[in-house]
């Protein structure tokens, strides 16, 4: 783990009423400075807040958006939610994926990218929306198009 | 179009809207100023009671009254703002905070001042990065121009506001998961008794509201409840923001009167059915709402009107879909979300959203028969208003609804075919 990584788990484990409270934000800066959250870190975190690793893990893999193993260098993250896949979402889908040769969930062997489903992420009005390493972007039509442009 | 002047998203077309000094510029803090200097905390509650402004996360409870119930005397209380705005369809909270993030922190330190309370955090969905720095950014102008911290504007009343990132679970929209999910607990609902209003964030009295709510309190107490009882119905005053999505030409939100018929918000404001089609159902209040059809969308869009027909506006999350959408298909995939998101911590709503999912698929793959149809009935019966939170009614009151009215859509697919010949992964 990075010092900086360390530094702001420090800092956040100071900020709230009870140290438990803080796990939210240090897995967050755990995951915004290292990329995700190995066993390790998940650990040290665990350890800097006072908790058992096992509570630590019970509450982290209740989340969808902590990676548990590295991701690509660039995650789509595409909704597959009704609104979305009545717009398209799964030609997208079906588009990146086959460009990429990966299925849903899976990231390119050189670790360029990742691309999963989503639930609603609050964009219907994008459909088929996306976010690109949680940036919104919609409508997003054209698979290649957006491949393209993150290359 | 009527004259109708937005409030909520009156800046989003301001260029640099979101800074402060546009918001001072335009009004902003003037009400916490008037609060502040020439109103005391009941005045503000009283105010907000008169206006009967009704919570816009969903259920429609009026704030004033849930203001009200936190005690008097309690040394240290919390404002929890909930914009985890999590449910299909709707998507109209994160359109406010891009839009005026300050309307927003306004609202919450009205509230805070009514009530009491010296400590807010915004609960904002992990996935909304965008937002989170927004009200981050905020937060810290209004921090360094006195409106945000100790002793706010020169007074004896302080405040700070923290912004909370969730991590991707729709359960964490439910009060008291949230709260959970703040402590740094699996975001599992509580039980109830006791209410968050007595023991709520870290064991102590909190209000709990939408963002959208708190951001309508901000002109209720600058311009006053006469004038935003003039808005709308009076059993629910005020302005909505009405998301619109699915087959229609301008998808977006809308901010129009509470009570705007659905038809004219389908047709005017969203610009109709695209592609020439013809409407084929309406879902009014996003994945928990009964479908709507085509001689019903006169109904007028507020939480009684929407009542009285069987359905509900929810969090104002409208999805049009065309004539040749498959209801139960619709159905399945609203299913397969509320299995995915169901919590796990009671059994009929844990074992039911599984039921409800593999029913539907059986019968839109044409593997089933009438009996799924009746065993998916008396599940949902079963799962409705019999679970530790209300997710298992939003499980199953859809279903519930549509079973009433399209019942010939499933007896279709219970005797093996979609009348409307959608097919089974479409
Ligand atoms: C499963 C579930 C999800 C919910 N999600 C949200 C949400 O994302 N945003 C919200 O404001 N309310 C949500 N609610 C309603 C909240 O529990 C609560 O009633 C609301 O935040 C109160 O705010 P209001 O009085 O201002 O409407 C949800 C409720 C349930 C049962
Ligand atoms: S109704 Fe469902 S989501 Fe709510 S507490 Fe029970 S299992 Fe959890």
């Amino acid at each position: 783990m990075k010092p900086v990584t360390r530094a702001r788990i420090a800092d956040v484990a100071g900020r709230y009423p009870t140290k438990r409270a803080a796990l939210l934000p240090a897995l967050w800066a755990v995951q915004e400075e290292e990329g995700w959250v190995s066993a390790g870190d998940l650990e040290a975190v665990a350890h800097a807040l006072e908790l058992a690793p096992a509570d630590a893990e019970g509450v982290a893999s209740f989340y969808s958006l902590f990676h548990r193993s590295p991701p690509g260098r660039t995650v789509i993250d595409v909704c597959d939610n009704f609104v979305c896949q009545q717009n398209g979402a799964e030609a997208l889908l079906e588009g990146l994926c086959r460009r990429l040769a990966i299925r849903p969930g899976d990231t390119t062997p050189d670790g360029r990218v990742t691309v999963r489903r989503q639930e609603c992420i609050a964009a219907c009005h994008q459909a088929p929306a996306v976010q690109v390493n949680l940036e919104f972007r919609g409508p997003v039509t054209d698979a290649d198009a957006l491949l393209r442009e993150i290359a | 179009m009527s004259a109708f002047e937005p409030v909520l998203l009156r800046r989003a077309a301001v260029e640099r809207g979101t800074e402060l000094e546009v918001y001072e510029r335009t009004g902003g803090y003037q009400a916490l100023r008037k609060a502040i200097g020439a109103l005391t905390p009941q005045q503000v509650m009283d105010e907000v009671s008169a206006a009967n402004l009704r919570g816009r996360g969903g259920a429609g409870f009026p704030t004033g009254r849930k203001w009200s119930f936190l005690p008097k005397d309690a040394p240290l209380k919390y404002l929890a703002v909930n914009a985890d705005e999590s449910e299909p369809g709707t998507f109209n909270n994160r359109v406010l905070i891009d839009a005026d993030p300050h309307l927003v922190i306004e609202g919450i330190l009205l509230c805070c001042y009514a009530v009491g309370i010296s400590e807010a955090y915004i609960y904002i969905r992990g996935e909304n990065v965008q937002g989170a720095r927004l009200l981050e950014r905020a937060i810290a102008e209004a921090r360094a121009k006195g409106y945000v911290g100790k002793r706010i504007l020169r007074s004896g009343f302080s405040c700070q506001v923290h912004v909370f990132r969730g991590a991707g679970a729709y359960i964490c929209g439910e009060e008291t998961a949230l709260l959970e999910s703040i402590e740094g607990r699996r975001p599992q609902p509580r039980s109830r008794p006791p209410f968050p209003a007595v023991v709520g964030l870290f064991g102590k009295p909190t209000v709990i509201n939408n963002v959208a709510t708190l951001a309508s309190v901000t002109d209720i107490v600058d311009r006053g409840a006469d004038w935003f009882k003039s808005i709308g119905p009076a059993t629910a005053p005020g302005t909505m923001l009405y998301c619109m999505s699915g087959h229609v030409r301008r998808p977006g939100v809308y901010e129009r009167p509470m009570g705007t018929p659905l038809r004219e918000l389908i047709e005017e404001h969203a610009g109709g059915i695209r592609d020439g089609k013809r409407l084929g159902f309406v879902i009014p209040g996003a994945a928990a709402s009964t479908a709507l059809v085509e001689s019903e969308i006169d109904v007028a869009m507020d939480y009684d009107a929407l009542r009285e027909i069987g359905t509900e506006l929810g969090a104002g999350g409208i999805i049009v879909m065309d004539e040749s959408v498959c209801i139960l298909k619709t159905l399945e995939r609203f299913a397969k979300f509320f299995r995915h998101e169901s919590c796990g911590k009671c059994v009929p709503c844990r074992e039911g959203t599984v039921w409800q999912h593999r029913l539907l698929e059986r019968l839109n793959t044409g593997l089933g028969g009438a009996s799924d149809v009746a065993t998916l009935k008396s599940i949902s019966e079963q799962m409705n208003a019999k679970t530790l939170c209300a997710l298992g009614s939003f499980a199953a009151a859809p279903q519930l609804g549509a079973l009433r009215k399209f019942p010939e859509h499933f007896a279709a697919h219970a005797a093996g075919g979609c009348p409307l010949k959608v097919p089974a992964h479409a």
